[in-house]
């Protein structure tokens, strides 16, 4: 990440590796954080996000390489010793304790005094919007309170890093959104910088001002949530960040960077090229939903783009993330466009032509099977 | 209307189902123990004459034996008890936390195997081993360490040894029970948090399986309390175990009534006992059972 060069990288992760039989977890890995920022790790179940959490936690060792934290070599350096927390994905609030204990359970470890404790737990559950739930036991909390106890009892200790293990992941749909906002709004405003791990990329978006995406052990890309969605350079990012059509095809022709792609069956549809893409070979296209226009004439759409033609399929209403799914005439392969947000084209039947197009500049595509 | 006749027909089944065990604790516990008890306040004044009185009772307070010997039964017992859990806690906690798929059912087999033999027969090899003659004396001065074989059965400490040997598994079991109910990001997150190995036990693993130890020594407490063979056959005539009292004045003296009295005692006693441990460690007696 270019702003490492600040120096100012609250952790520092060189070239860390970890396997466990003959798989690698986690693949000569590394990135910086820097101070203040949200950083995320996306990447699906397995691509070992949760081993390197666990390694910068300091609960499993790296087989080789470093972590710095603080610009501190945490090379032999227990969890209880490392100026870091963890929210763990269950929260882990102890239950034999009432909320106040909990948060301050840290303190008393550091060996703070009784009632000194007792007064930073209480002002720490104050900025956390829970003045006054100090007494109260920690099954008689909703989810997004006892989510809030988890980070009050880890920024009570102002670590260097907070580490969080898809903290969100156990909440309702609705709660989840809710704690979303809250959590970007609290790491504002306490500064800590965050690190966040999670499989649902509108969490890593939403939140991060960088997120490394993540798969069998290495980051595919790391960038600005912008650039990963607008930018992604392999075919993994293009596909995993937000949702996309895909297309495989020959590469019939290139120019000025953008492909003409050609299905089995004769579909012609051009993407940006975002590798070394030559005439002739088989590549993989991603088309994002909402990058196409819709007309029920062909002649309405943007003359200088391709148009495409094919009939509906169904109409998937979803307020404002609605969309149609039709069957491209040529190859009869789905393709999804995303309603515009004006209601307009919300009377399509099922059978019906449409006609649709898209900016080739906003497709991107890549080698097929160049995937790792 | 309608919901009454269910009401009927679900509590006739109910107590049909619950027959067997209502049966049986009338007639091998409440009928026996009732029995026991009228027996208890007689006192015979003559040949074939009783009347009702507290002098059996008495006895137990006005003479002092009695009352050593009781003491004596309850500390050993403590001691034993606590001694079962300081060697229990770490051998369930391997099987709980540790030790992984098969090796955890291993484990718990090698703790149960002992049991597949009768007591009488498991005390009797303990005699086999320490006895003057036996194989632990031989390789003592073998060894050099003793001159002559000494005589290790007859002491406090050989009939602790048994004790704790006999009552392992039924610590075991309890905490096995509570401590594989403890999540393990806990410990992980107390560690987090700062916590040191003696912290996380005090703060964290402790009070998460307070109901499974106070179960355990509950169960220990009373099955070595109320032990007789161990005590006696390590223990000898020196062992003054209260069992033995009771024994003696029922077969040796043939004086029920004061051993139905003693009987009495020991249960009255115990239970106690165990209400005061209760209270002392702030636990609730349902809770305790649940993890039993």
């Amino acid at each position: 990440m270019n702003s490492s060069k600040s120096g100012a990288a609250d952790l520092e992760v060189n070239a860390v590796k970890k396997t466990f039989g003959s798989h690698a977890a986690v693949d000569e890995l590394s990135f910086s954080v820097p101070h203040g920022s949200f950083f995320s790790i996306l990447g699906p179940s397995g691509c070992g996000k949760t081993t390197l959490l666990r390694m910068i936690a300091g609960f499993i060792q790296p087989d080789s390489g470093d972590i710095r934290i603080g610009g501190r070599s945490m090379a032999g350096v227990a969890p209880n010793q490392r100026p870091v927390n963890m929210v763990f994905q269950q929260l882990a609030l102890f239950p034999m304790m009432n909320v106040a204990e909990n948060v301050a359970f840290g303190l008393a470890r550091r060996g703070v005094g009784r009632l000194e404790r007792l007064r930073k737990a209480e002002a720490m559950l104050e900025r956390v919007g829970l003045g006054g739930a100090q007494g109260k036991r920690v099954d008689e909390l909703s989810g997004g309170q006892r989510q809030r106890v988890a980070i009050a009892r880890s920024l009570v200790l102002e670590p260097t890093l907070l580490l969080l293990d898809e903290p969100l992941g156990a909440l309702d749909l609705k709660l989840r959104e809710h704690m979303k906002i809250e959590l970007k709004q609290l790491q504002a405003a306490f500064g800590t910088t965050f690190v966040y791990i999670t499989h649902d990329q509108s969490e890593a978006l939403v939140l991060s001002d960088h997120v490394g995406v993540m798969n069998a052990g290495r980051f595919e890309q790391l960038g600005s949530p912008q650039s990963l969605y607008y930018e992604p350079t392999t075919p993994f990012v293009a596909g995993f960040v937000g949702s996309s059509n895909r297309v495989t095809g020959r590469v019939a022709a290139l120019s000025h960077g953008i492909a003409t792609i050609a299905t089995d069956d004769g579909w012609l549809l051009e993407a940006r090229v975002r590798d070394s893409l030559v005439v002739g070979h088989s590549a993989i296209a991603f088309v994002r939903p909402e990058a196409a226009t819709l007309a029920r004439a062909a002649a309405d759409l943007p003359s200088t783009q391709r148009s495409h033609v094919g009939r509906v399929d169904s109409l998937l209403f979803d307020g404002a993330n609605s969309a149609v799914l039709i069957r491209e005439s040529k190859s009869n392969l789905e393709f999804r466009v995303a309603l515009p947000q004006t209601g307009q084209f919300s009377d399509l039947i099922p059978g019906e032509l449409i006609h649709f197009a898209f900016d080739p500049e906003r497709a991107v595509c890549f080698i097929a099977g160049a995937s790792r | 209307m309608i919901d009454t006749g269910q009401n009927w027909r679900g509590r006739a089944v109910l107590l049909l189902l619950l027959a067997p065990a209502v049966l049986w604790l009338l007639l091998t516990i409440i009928l026996p123990h009732a029995d026991l008890a009228m027996v208890s306040i007689r006192e015979r004044v003559a040949p074939r004459e009783y009347v009702n009185s507290l002098a059996q009772y008495r006895t137990f307070f006005t003479e002092p034996l009695y009352w050593h010997v009781f003491v004596r039964t309850a500390l050993v017992s403590a001691v034993s008890t606590l001694i079962t859990l300081l060697i229990a806690f770490p051998v369930a906690w391997t099987i709980a936390k540790i030790a992984q798929g098969r090796k955890a059912t291993l484990l718990f087999l090698v703790c149960l195997i002992p049991f597949w033999v009768s007591e009488t027969v498991r005390t009797l090899g303990w005699m086999i081993l320490l006895r003057e003659s036996g194989v632990l004396p031989a390789l003592l001065v073998k060894l050099g360490i003793a001159a002559a074989p000494p005589e290790l059965l007859y002491h406090d400490a050989t009939i602790l040894v048994g004790l704790v040997y006999t009552s392992l598994l039924f610590m075991v079991v309890p905490l096995v029970n509570s401590l594989e109910t403890l999540d393990n990001s806990l410990i992980e997150a107390a560690y987090d948090l700062g916590a040191g190995a003696f912290s996380v036990l005090r703060d964290i693993v402790i009070p998460h399986a307070a109901p499974g130890i106070t179960a355990g020594c509950i169960v220990v407490f009373m099955l070595t309390l109320g032990n007789y063979l161990t005590p006696n056959l390590l223990g000898g005539t020196s062992s003054q175990w209260f069992t033995e009292q009771i024994y003696n004045q029922f077969i040796t003296r043939f004086n029920w009534e004061q051993g139905a009295a003693f009987g009495f005692l020991l249960l009255g006693l115990s239970t106690t006992i165990v209400w005061l441990g209760l209270k002392a460690s702030g636990q609730r007696f349902a809770d305790v059972m649940r993890r039993a």
